[in-house]
């Protein structure tokens, strides 16, 4: 059983270890950080919540989705949670295949539908305040009770 | 029946919970129940949005007939990555 919500740091030496295989010749891996600058608004630091039962359920069939499209590859997704600092890495993506192109492709478009489909939320915090992020919006936060 | 509601993100901060039970009516649809937790949360009247929802943690249409989900979840635009 293969954890792909962790509160923990990413290890994606480990994640590479678990798709890396003599058949293929091409790793593609991909890494979302955490950027201290959103527009002109300084982030000091991200909260990633989740529907955690959810969205294992979705990575996992994004992992089986692009495991049936593209023949050959390997595919390790993982994504964090809780609150991270500047730098620190929020979403992991490493693919193997026996060629570059398949490898390249299959890590994109996980990255796209991760985005798109996994329900995951991040609340930046700012010197000065905080606020959601939704679909590219930022919406100010409440303050109220944190989200499980 | 009675459905336990999920609330995540700015939903469960306007709402000022994360979970709450309803109980519905047979064949009442998604987008019906969303009203109800409406009714129940006035922090959450000012969302014009559709949001989006979960029965048993799979992707569901406002139109749908909740028969026999056990989970209802609501959110808002998801941003992980």
């Amino acid at each position: 059983m293969v954890d792909r919500l962790t509160r923990a740091k990413i290890d994606m030496e480990e994640m590479r270890r678990r798709v890396e295989s003599p058949e293929c010749g091409a790793v593609a891996s991909f890494s979302g950080t955490v950027r201290e600058w959103n527009d002109v608004r300084q982030v000091l630091s991200i909260d990633y919540s989740g529907y955690g039962p959810m969205a294992e359920k979705i990575l996992e069939a994004i992992e089986v989705d692009l495991g049936r499209r593209f023949a050959g590859i390997r595919i390790a997704i993982v994504h964090r949670l809780g609150r991270l600092s500047v730098g620190e890495a929020s979403l992991a993506v490493v693919v193997t295949a026996p060629h570059r192109r398949e490898a390249l492709e299959a890590c994109s478009e996980a990255v796209e539908s991760i985005k798109a489909r996994a329900p995951i939320w991040k609340k930046e915090h700012y010197v000065d305040g905080s606020s959601w992020i939704e679909a590219g919006r930022c919406l100010p936060s409440s303050g109220k009770p944190k989200t499980p | 029946m009675t459905v336990r509601v999920l609330l995540f993100a700015r939903y469960a901060e306007l709402a000022g919970t994360p979970e709450l039970e309803i109980d519905l009516d047979p064949d009442r649809t998604v987008g019906e129940l969303w009203d109800r937790v409406r009714e129940r949360c006035p922090g959450l009247r000012p969302v014009s949005e559709t949001p989006l929802a979960a029965c048993d943690q799979a992707y569901s249409d406002p139109t749908k007939v909740i028969t026999g989900s056990k989970e209802v979840a609501f959110f808002p635009p998801v941003s992980g990555g």
